[in-house]
C-alpha cells in the first residue's frame, strides 16, 4: 500500500523534477520566443552540460567546479552554435530549423558516446549535500532537497535577467514583436546570441545539476527534451511563468503517476497535455497567435 | 471543351501540361523498371540482399510521410507511433493471434495505423508548425511507453514478438513463398510499386494540389474556401496508412516485430533520410534511405568506424541540410537548371514573353472568348434586397476601439468605394465582413443569411470573399496552380476527397482557371512560378484568387497599393473590366480611381462612417476635406489633397 510519507517524497520528487523541468523549458521557450528557432538539441545540451560537468569533477573533485564548468562550457558551445550554425536559419523555414538542429542533437549525442561510451558515468553531490536529512514525519535525499533550492535561485537569476535588466527588457519585447524591436534599432544580431548563449547556460547547468541525482549516459537528453515540449505545449510557448507552471504540473504528475505505475506516466503526462490543448490550446500561460 | 483548347501558343501549353498528368504510366513505368532491374544488378555489385529490402520498407514509410511533409508541409516527429503500431498489430495477428493470413494481416495492420493515425491527427493537429513537432514527438513517446508497460502482455515489451511469417500467394497452379534476402523482394517491391502509383495518383489529384496549398499558405487556402483542417488530417491519416503497412513489412522482413519500431529514433531516423532524399518528391525517402543504410554498412564493415557511424552520419546530414536546401533530389534539379541556363544564357532573354514590360504591366488581352462557368452549387438566393448588410459592427481590441457602431449596406451589382484616413478602421471592417475576425458586436447579413459568427471558409463557399492588401499567394507554385487552387474550392465545396481523380478530370476547372487568368491579363504568365512575377503580376493575381472562387461579393482590399502610375492605369481598367455584372467594395487610398469606378463612396473617420454619397457629394463635402486636410476650411479639391 502507499504510504503517507512516501506520497510526501514522491511529492518531492516531483517538485524537485519540475524545478529542473521549469529551468530547461526556460531555457527553451525563451530561445523560441525570441529567435522563433525551437531547439531540438536542447536535450542533447541538456546531457552536455552533465558531462562537461562530469569531466571538470574528475579533474578537480570539486562539485562546484563542476557545476561552474558545466554551465560555461554550454554558454560557449551555445554561442558558437548560434553564431556558426543557428543565424543562417533565422530566414530559413521552422522545418529546416527543425532539421538542422535535430541534426545537432545526433552529433552532440553521438560524440560524447565516441569519447566516453555508452556506459553510465556518476557524479557525487558535495560531502555538505550527501546522505539524508530527517523532515520530521520523513526522511528524504539531502541532495534532491538542495536541488529544489539550487534551482530555484537558478530560476530566480533567470528572473532577474528576464525582468529587471534592459537585456531583458529587449529579450521580452522580442517575443511580443521581434520586428519592432529589430526596427528600433536594437543591435538584435547580439541580442540573439546572448539569449541563445544564456539559454544553453541553463540546459547546462540543469545537466550538471541533476547528473548526482541520476546516472549520467548520452541518451539522458532525450527523454528531458520530450518533456519538456510537453511543458511548453501545457505551459505556452514564449512564456517564462509558463515554463515553470508547467514544468511543475509535468514533474508532479510523472512522480505521482511513477508511484502507482511508472509504465503509466507518460499516458498520464499526454492526457494532461491533451486536455490542455483541448481547452486552451495556447497553453495555460500563453498567449493566442503565437506560433 | 477540346476545340476551346486549341487556342494558339498559349492553349498548346496549357494542353501538354494537362497531358503531363494524363500521361499516366512515365514515372510508373520507370519506376516498375527498376524495381525489376534492382535484383538483376545489385548482387553483382555485391550489396546485400537485406538492406535493399529494409531500404524499401523506409522508402514505403516514407512516401506518406513524404507527402505530410513535403506536401502538406506538416514535420511530425511522431511517425514511429503509427509504424510500431500497423507493425505490432500485424505481428500479433500473425503470432499470438494464430491468424495465418500475411496479406490481410497487413492490410488489418494498416487500417488500425489509419485510425489510430486519425485519432492522433485530431489532438496533434489542434496546433501548427513547432507546436505540432512537439506534439508529435511527446505522443510517440507515449506509444514507446505503452509498448512497453501496459500493453506488454501483447506486445511482447522489450522482447517483441518473434515468428512472423512471410506470405505465399497460391494462384491454383502453383503456390509463390517469399521467404527471405532476394527471394523476398518481389514482394516488397510490388508493395513499393502499388504504394508509389497510389501515391502519384494522391498527389496529382485535387486533394494532392490542396496539400500544397497549405504547404504554401494555410491562411489562403482556408480564406479561399478549402477546409484546411480537414485536408490536414486527411495527410496524417494517408501518413500513418503508409507507416502501419510499412511497419507489418518490417515484422515480415526480420521474422520479428522489434520494440525499437517504437522509439524516437525511427521518426528521426524517417525525417533524415527524407530530408536527404529531397521532401517533396516522393522517392526522396527511398533514396535517403539508401544513403543512409549504405553509408552505415560502408562505414560500419569497410571502415570499421563501429559505434562511430552515426556520428559521421549526423555530421554529413547537418552538412547537407546547411548547404543543400532540397536534399539531394533537389540538388540534382538545381544542377540541372543551372547547367541549362548557363548554356542557353543569352537565348533565354530573348524568350522573355516580350509583353512584360519594366512597369510589369502586360496588353489586355484582346479575344478573350472562353466564358465564365455557372457553378451550380453557387446559385444565388432567391433573396430581395441589399446583399450585404451590417448593422451596429464593432471591433475593440484592448482598449482600442477600431470600428465603432457601423451601419452600412450594399445592393447587388453596386461598386462601393470605401476611403478614409490611414487607421481609420477600414481593413479591420473588412476583416469582420470576411469573418476573419469576429466583432466585438453587431451583426453582419449576407444575402439574407446571417453570417456573424461564421469562418472565413464558410463564408468564402457562400460566395462572398476578399483579395488582400499585402498579397497572399502560394508563392512556389505557378500562377495557373495558385488560381486552380481558388477554383477546386468553388468547384469541389470545401471539403472532398476524391484523391484518385486527375486534376484535368474536374469539369469546368480548366475553363475556370482559364477564364480567370484571362480576366487578371495573366494568362501568358500562367506557368510562371509566383517567386518570379513582377509586383504589378502579383498584385493582378491576387485579385484572380479571390475571382477565381467565382464570389457574388468581391471585396477588395487596397488592390491598388503600391503600384506605379502606369500599372494603376492597368488596374483600374481590369477592374472595371471584372466589375461587370459583379458586387464589388473596393478600399483604397486612390481617391481618383475610386471616384473613377465606384458609384457610392462610404468614408470611415476614427472607425465610424463619416459621410456616404456618390463621388461628386464626396468630393465636395467638407467634413471629407477636413477628415483629410485636418481642420483647414475652404474648397479645397480632395484629389490636388491626396496628391
Amino acid at each position: 500500500m502507499i504510504s503517507w510519507s512516501n506520497f510526501v517524497s514522491q511529492l518531492f520528487n516531483g517538485l524537485a523534477l519540475g524545478a529542473l523541468l521549469a529551468l530547461i523549458s526556460s531555457g527553451l521557450t525563451i530561445i523560441y520566443g525570441t529567435l522563433g528557432v525551437l531547439n531540438l538539441a536542447h536535450g542533447a545540451m541538456f546531457m552536455l552540460g552533465g558531462y562537461a560537468g562530469f569531466v571538470a569533477y574528475q579533474a578537480t573533485g570539486s562539485f562546484a567546479i563542476a557545476v561552474i564548468a558545466g554551465t560555461l562550457f554550454l554558454g560557449v558551445v551555445g554561442v558558437v552554435m548560434e553564431r556558426v550554425i543557428i543565424r543562417h536559419f533565422y530566414s530559413r523555414p521552422h522545418e529546416d530549423q527543425l532539421l538542422v538542429t535535430f541534426g545537432l542533437s545526433i552529433v552532440y549525442v553521438e560524440a560524447v558516446r565516441f569519447f566516453f561510451s555508452s556506459q553510465s558515468q556518476t557524479v557525487q553531490p558535495p560531502k555538505l549535500l550527501t546522505g539524508i536529512t530527517s523532515l520530521g514525519f520523513m526522511v528524504y535525499p539531502t541532495y534532491r532537497l538542495a536541488v529544489v533550492g539550487i534551482v530555484a535561485v537558478a530560476l530566480a537569476a533567470l528572473f532577474i535577467v528576464l525582468y529587471r535588466t534592459r537585456l531583458g527588457m529587449i529579450v521580452r519585447a522580442g517575443i511580443e514583436d521581434s520586428l519592432m524591436v529589430d526596427s528600433l534599432g536594437i543591435n538584435v544580431d547580439r541580442v540573439f546570441m546572448v539569449v541563445f548563449g544564456i539559454g544553453a547556460m541553463a540546459a547546462g547547468f540543469a545537466g550538471i545539476v541533476n547528473a548526482p541525482v541520476v546516472s549520467l549516459t548520452p541518451d539522458v537528453g532525450e527523454a528531458i527534451l520530450v518533456q519538456t515540449f510537453v511543458v511548453i505545449v501545457i505551459g505556452g510557448v514564449g512564456s517564462f511563468t509558463g515554463a515553470i507552471l508547467g514544468g511543475l504540473i509535468a514533474g508532479e504528475i510523472i512522480s505521482i503517476t511513477s508511484m502507482f505505475n511508472p509504465g503509466y506516466a507518460y499516458v498520464m503526462l499526454f492526457a494532461a497535455m491533451t486536455i490542455v490543448l483541448m481547452v486552451r490550446p495556447q497553453g495555460l500561460l500563453g498567449t493566442k497567435g503565437r506560433e | 471543351m477540346t476545340g476551346k483548347r486549341m487556342r494558339g501558343k498559349q492553349a498548346g501549353m496549357m494542353t501538354s501540361s494537362v497531358m503531363r498528368s494524363h500521361q499516366f504510366g512515365l514515372v510508373e513505368i520507370m519506376t516498375g523498371i527498376a524495381l525489376i532491374a534492382v535484383p538483376l544488378i545489385l548482387p553483382y555489385l555485391g550489396s546485400a540482399p537485406n538492406t535493399v529490402n529494409r531500404i524499401l520498407v523506409w522508402g514505403l514509410f516514407g512516401i506518406g510521410f513524404d507527402i505530410l511533409f513535403g506536401y502538406t508541409g506538416l514535420l511530425s516527429f511522431g511517425q514511429s507511433a503509427l509504424y510500431g503500431t500497423g507493425g505490432f498489430v500485424t505481428a500479433y495477428l500473425l503470432t499470438r493471434a494464430g491468424f495465418p493470413y500475411v496479406i490481410p494481416a497487413l492490410i488489418i495492420g494498416m487500417v488500425v495505423a489509419a485510425i489510430v493515425g486519425y485519432l492522433v491527427g485530431l489532438v496533434a493537429l489542434r496546433r501548427t508548425g513547432i507546436y505540432f513537432a512537439m506534439i508529435t514527438v511527446a505522443i510517440a513517446e507515449v506509444f514507446y511507453f505503452v509498448e512497453f508497460n501496459p500493453l506488454a502482455e501483447y506486445t511482447g515489451g522489450e522482447n517483441g514478438l518473434p515468428g512472423v511469417p512471410t506470405p505465399s500467394i497460391p494462384l491454383g497452379f502453383t503456390t509463390l513463398h517469399f521467404t527471405t534476402g532476394w527471394s523476398l523482394y518481389p514482394f516488397l517491391a510490388f508493395c513499393y510499386f502499388i504504394g508509389i502509383v497510389v501515391a502519384l495518383r494522391i498527389v496529382r489529384s485535387p486533394v494532392g494540389t490542396i496539400f500544397r496549398a497549405i504547404r504554401e499558405n494555410p491562411l489562403r487556402a482556408a480564406a479561399v474556401g478549402h477546409n484546411v483542417h480537414g485536408y490536414k488530417l486527411t495527410a496524417f491519416v494517408i501518413a500513418a496508412a503508409y507507416a502501419g503497412i510499412a511497419g507489418g513489412l518490417l515484422g515480415v522482413l526480420q521474422a520479428f516485430m522489434p520494440p525499437e519500431a517504437f522509439t524516437f529514433d525511427t521518426s528521426g531516423q524517417l525525417v533524415i533520410q527524407t530530408a536527404i532524399g529531397g521532401r517533396g518528391t516522393l522517392f526522396g525517402p527511398l533514396l535517403g534511405a539508401a544513403v543512409w543504410l549504405f553509408l552505415q554498412d560502408f562505414l560500419q564493415a569497410t571502415l570499421k568506424l563501429g559505434a562511430a557511424w552515426k556520428l559521421v552520419l549526423g555530421l554529413v546530414f547537418v552538412v547537407l541540410v546547411v548547404f543543400l536546401r532540397h536534399g539531394i533530389i533537389g540538388g540534382i534539379v538545381d544542377l540541372y537548371r543551372w547547367l541549362r541556363r548557363g548554356r542557353r544564357g543569352a537565348a533565354d532573354v530573348d524568350e522573355m514573353p516580350a509583353d512584360v514590360g519594366t512597369d510589369g504591366s502586360a496588353e489586355v488581352d484582346e479575344g478573350a472568348t472562353t466564358q465564365p462557368v455557372t457553378l451550380p452549387n453557387r446559385d444565388a438566393p432567391q433573396y430581395a434586397g441589399p446583399i450585404l448588410k451590417a448593422t451596429g459592427l464593432t471591433k475593440h481590441y484592448g482598449g482600442v476601439i477600431a470600428n465603432a457602431d457601423i451601419d452600412f449596406s450594399v445592393d447587388r451589382g453596386e461598386l462601393r468605394g470605401i476611403i478614409g484616413p490611414n487607421g481609420a478602421g477600414k481593413s479591420t471592417f473588412f476583416k469582420m465582413l470576411t469573418c476573419e475576425v469576429p466583432p466585438t458586436s453587431g451583426t453582419i447579413v449576407f444575402e439574407g443569411r446571417d453570417i456573424t459568427r461564421m469562418r472565413v471558409t464558410d463564408v468564402c463557399q457562400l460566395g462572398l470573399t476578399k483579395s488582400y492588401q499585402v498579397n497572399q499567394l502560394f508563392n512556389r507554385l505557378t500562377v495557373r496552380e495558385n488560381v486552380t487552387i481558388a477554383a477546386l474550392a468553388a468547384l469541389r465545396g470545401k471539403f472532398r476527397l476524391d484523391m484518385m481523380r486527375s486534376l484535368a478530370k474536374i469539369p469546368g476547372l480548366h475553363e475556370q482557371v482559364e477564364h480567370t487568368l484571362e480576366l487578371v491579363n495573366l494568362s501568358k504568365r500562367r506557368d510562371t512560378p509566383v517567386s518570379e512575377l513582377a509586383y504589378g503580376e502579383k498584385r493582378r493575381l491576387e485579385v484572380g484568387l479571390a475571382l477565381a472562387s467565382s464570389p457574388r461579393l468581391l471585396l477588395l482590399d487596397e488592390p491598388l497599393a503600391g503600384m506605379s502610375p502606369a500599372e494603376r492605369v492597368e488596374t483600374v481598367k481590369l477592374l472595371k473590366s471584372i466589375a461587370q455584372g459583379r458586387t464589388m467594395i473596393i478600399i483604397d487610398h486612390d481617391m481618383d480611381a475610386l471616384f473613377e469606378l465606384a458609384e457610392r463612396i462610404t468614408v470611415l473617420q476614427e472607425g465610424r462612417v463619416l459621410v456616404e454619397g456618390t463621388p461628386e457629394e464626396i468630393k465636395g463635402n467638407a467634413k471629407v476635406q477636413e477628415a483629410y486636410l485636418g481642420g483647414v476650411h475652404g474648397v479645397i479639391d480632395a484629389q490636388t489633397a491626396v496628391a
